[in-house]
């Protein structure tokens, strides 16, 4: 159960034939073969095939599509317990499956809040239980998410909690941040921050003459740069491990460059819709752009794609946050942020691909082995004797977005009736196909 | 009927100065003109709107937006239906799409809604078959207002094009800035803010205006002098440090007014705060254009009314 696995029987071995093997943790791209049994991977390289199928082993014939390991989503919402009706377990991992993601990370801003050691003990027995893909969730900083006082760390971390986050709300006491992350460091813990100082993200959207034009409050970016730069000082005092949740701007990343060029154990995490989007997809109060923190200007994006390319920031998250239509249907500024994204994740990621900003291997360095590296968990690698999580897509295959195909419960997607390029085949976790785009 | 009468819109609703081109506004103020005369007769009656049923829906309280636009339908015929938000459904909850699709389920041919949102009055226009217009939503726009002021300033200077237009006050909150500052700079008017710079939004040079942060220097010339309204729960701390500092650095007085044009007008959309953005002996000074501006408002939405119903059906 520990390591987020659903319960499944044991799958047939599986030869995945002709294919582009890439595996980002060895920065390796090459055409070849990968062999999948027992649960995990038994070998990639060249001419597999050749030497013999290994019997009873079903081969697949990839036709030159990737193969690559499977995404870690290191930022999603998962509505159970509390908000089934926006998505379940089950239902996100069936999204996570279709879009190439085999491991979920989910946020503890569920109802109750994920604060309690059997809170994250009920979430990993749901998802064995229901879900397709593994699911490891997060646990609150602070109880009830509240800011105040500390969780319990340790004991949420031995129960199964990854990293501890306080989902969309920054810790506004730096006294209790600093003390979460000195005590943080004793277990190795890390802390996922999200970086939007709350007296300053009041508003609807980015702060700038769109805004002034549509009559929305705006909200600056100094809004995430002050608390991030209050945040790089706390982990050189205190040392825990830290991750910037959902860098938005330019002058982030400049606050980021400095942490990091100074040694302290600073992360970050963009998300694909401000890789994707800018303040002007909002266009006429379009409420499925609103999101928390806001879409930026296009500045902000390019600096957001160069930062990925350049590996300063170290990954790319769905931020799937599903929304049902009574949260969406209304004034923008009265309407909930977020978009789901799990499924489109890697699709929307590819646009990067095609515009030759960002390298492919590099971008899924970004979507898994990163990831998992900052997690600690064995995946984002095709490295024999590592769990078979693998996805099968090809990058190249154009498809209009159907948003009554998409298998999440809210139908919140930016990307309703995008044109993508790049779609994902197969989808295996622990060896067992658990997606085929047929 | 009238020499105006073949003069349509590009679109089905009224729903902002953006997106209307200087044609469209120079043809609603003049018929706006025509419906002046016709206010000012003891028979006011016109029966262009006979039949057809319009429905004021505000979700924020207003007297003088909601009268002038239900004597304004009246005038012209129409059967018009006040609703406001304190006797409405949405105190129990229900949302703006749903009244907005119970209403259109009685076919009515105007709705004319205000809304405390930016975007609602589109929202729900998107959702509704009859013409909407937009009696204010949120800080985003009103844009009867902007033209019963481009109406005014016309009739009393006789152009709007190169005039100098200082609107001042809270500009950050304010709707009637955001349809004014649009309208005049598509006619041809220098248009300047004025206002503490904690009541302006960031980026609003892009819509072409010049920003003052102080009355002296945003007043120096100026031909019309166009005040807005400072709301109550804006007035102490949050956004000014006090009614008693705002007036002094940014209350309409004579003083003030004397920096500008030696011929200039005051304007207020209404209702006034005297003694926080306005002094009353200004107000009520012999360069005041506020009353007219109320008269103007009547005028210009019959205008509005009477062109939205060209393009119903069956018109």
């Amino acid at each position: 159960m520990r390591n987020g696995r659903p319960a499944f029987r044991d799958p047939r071995p599986l030869l995945l034939v002709n294919a582009r093997v890439i595996d980002p943790s060895h920065g390796s791209d090459f055409h070849g073969d990968v062999y999948l049994a027992d649960g995990v991977i038994k070998d990639a390289g060249f001419g597999i095939a050749a030497a013999g199928v290994p019997e009873g082993a079903e081969v697949v014939d990839c036709k030159g599509a990737v193969v690559a390991p499977g995404l870690v989503d290191m930022r999603a919402f998962v509505g159970e317990p509390g908000a089934e009706h926006r998505e379940t377990l089950a239902s996100a991992s069936h999204a996570a499956a279709a879009g190439g993601v085999t491991t979920i990370i989910c946020q503890p801003t569920t109802d109750p809040a994920v604060d309690d050691p059997a809170i994250v003990d009920f979430i990993l027995r749901r998802a064995r239980d229901t879900a397709v893909v593994r699911v490891h969730p997060m646990a609150a900083i602070t109880k009830g998410l509240r800011g105040e006082e500390m969780t319990e760390i340790g004991l949420l971390q031995a129960a199964g909690a990854v990293a501890f986050t306080d989902g969309y709300r920054s810790v506004a006491s730096a006294q209790v941040l600093r003390r979460a992350l000195t005590y943080a460091r004793d277990f190795d813990a890390l802390l996922v921050h999200h970086t939007e100082d709350a007296s300053m993200s009041q508003g609807a959207m980015n702060e700038g003459a769109f805004a002034a034009r549509l009559g929305l409050s705006g909200n600056p970016k100094a809004a995430e740069t002050i608390v991030l730069e209050r945040d790089v000082r706390l982990v050189a005092g205190a040392r825990g491990r830290y991750h910037a949740a959902a860098l938005t701007c330019a002058e982030s990343l400049a606050v980021l460059e400095r942490a990091k060029e100074a040694g302290l154990p600073v992360t970050a995490s963009a998300t694909i819709n401000h890789l994707s989007f800018n303040e002007l997809d909002i266009g006429a109060y379009r409420t499925y752009f609103r999101l928390a923190p806001p879409l930026r200007a296009e500045e902000d994006r390019q600096a957001l794609i160069r930062a990925i390319s350049s590996g300063l920031i170290d990954v790319v998250v769905s931020d799937h946050l599903p929304q049902d239509v009574e949260g969406k249907r209304l004034p923008f500024s009265e309407a909930e942020p977020g978009a789901i994204g799990l499924e489109t994740l890697l699709s929307a990621a590819l646009r990067m691909v095609h515009t030759d900003q960002v390298d492919l291997v590099n971008l899924l360095a970004a979507l898994s082995t990163r990831p998992a590296e900052i997690l600690g968990l064995d995946a984002g690698t095709l490295r024999p004797g590592a769990p078979a999580d693998v996805i099968v897509f090809d990058p190249g295959m154009p498809y209009v977005l159907d948003p009554s195909m998409l298998k999440s419960r809210c139908r919140n997607t930016p990307f309703d009736e995008a044109r993508l390029d790049g779609r994902v085949q197969r989808t295996i976790v622990a060896g067992a196909t658990v997606y085929e785009y047929v | 009927m009238h020499a105006a009468s073949a003069f349509t819109l590009s679109g089905r609703d009224l729903l902002g100065i953006e997106g209307l081109i200087a044609s469209e506004i120079t043809g609603l103020l003049d018929l706006a003109e025509e419906f002046v005369e016709l206010n000012r007769q003891v028979e006011k009656k016109r029966t262009t709107l006979r039949g057809r049923t319009q429905i004021n829906l505000f979700f924020e309280a207003s007297t003088r937006t909601q009268s002038s636009f239900e004597i304004a339908g009246k005038r012209l015929g129409a059967d018009v239906m006040n609703m406001s938000v304190g006797s409405s459904s949405v105190k129990k909850g229900e949302t703006l799409v749903d009244t907005a699709i119970t209403l259109n389920a009685m076919h009515p041919d105007i709705l004319v809604v205000r809304h405390h949102a930016s975007g609602a009055v589109a929202l729900l226009a998107r959702k509704v078959d009859c013409c909407v217009v937009n009696a204010g939503d949120g800080a985003h726009e009103h844009p009867t207002q902007a033209l019963l002021d481009a109406l005014t300033i016309r009739r009393n200077k006789g152009r709007i094009q190169g005039l100098t237009v200082a609107i001042c006050g809270d500009v950050l909150h304010s709707r009637v800035a955001r349809s004014n500052i649009i309208l005049l700079h598509t006619l041809g008017a220098k248009v300047r803010v004025v206002a503490p710079s904690t009541l302006l939004p960031s980026g609003i040079e892009s819509l072409g205006v010049e920003v003052f942060r102080t009355m002296e220097a945003g007043l120096d010339g100026a031909d019309i002098v166009m005040m807005l309204r400072l709301q109550r729960e804006r007035m102490a701390g949050s956004f000014i440090p006090s009614v008693k500092e705002y007036f002094h650095y940014f209350g309409l007085d004579e003083a003030k007014l004397r920096r500008a044009a030696p011929d200039a007008l005051v304007m207020h959309p209404g209702p006034m705060n005297r003694g926080v953005e306005i002094d009353s002996a200004v107000a009520d000074g012999p360069r005041s254009l506020i009353r007219e501006q109320v008269e103007m408002g009547v005028a210009v939405r019959m205008a509005v009314l009477d062109t939205l119903a060209r393009k119903l059906p069956n018109a």
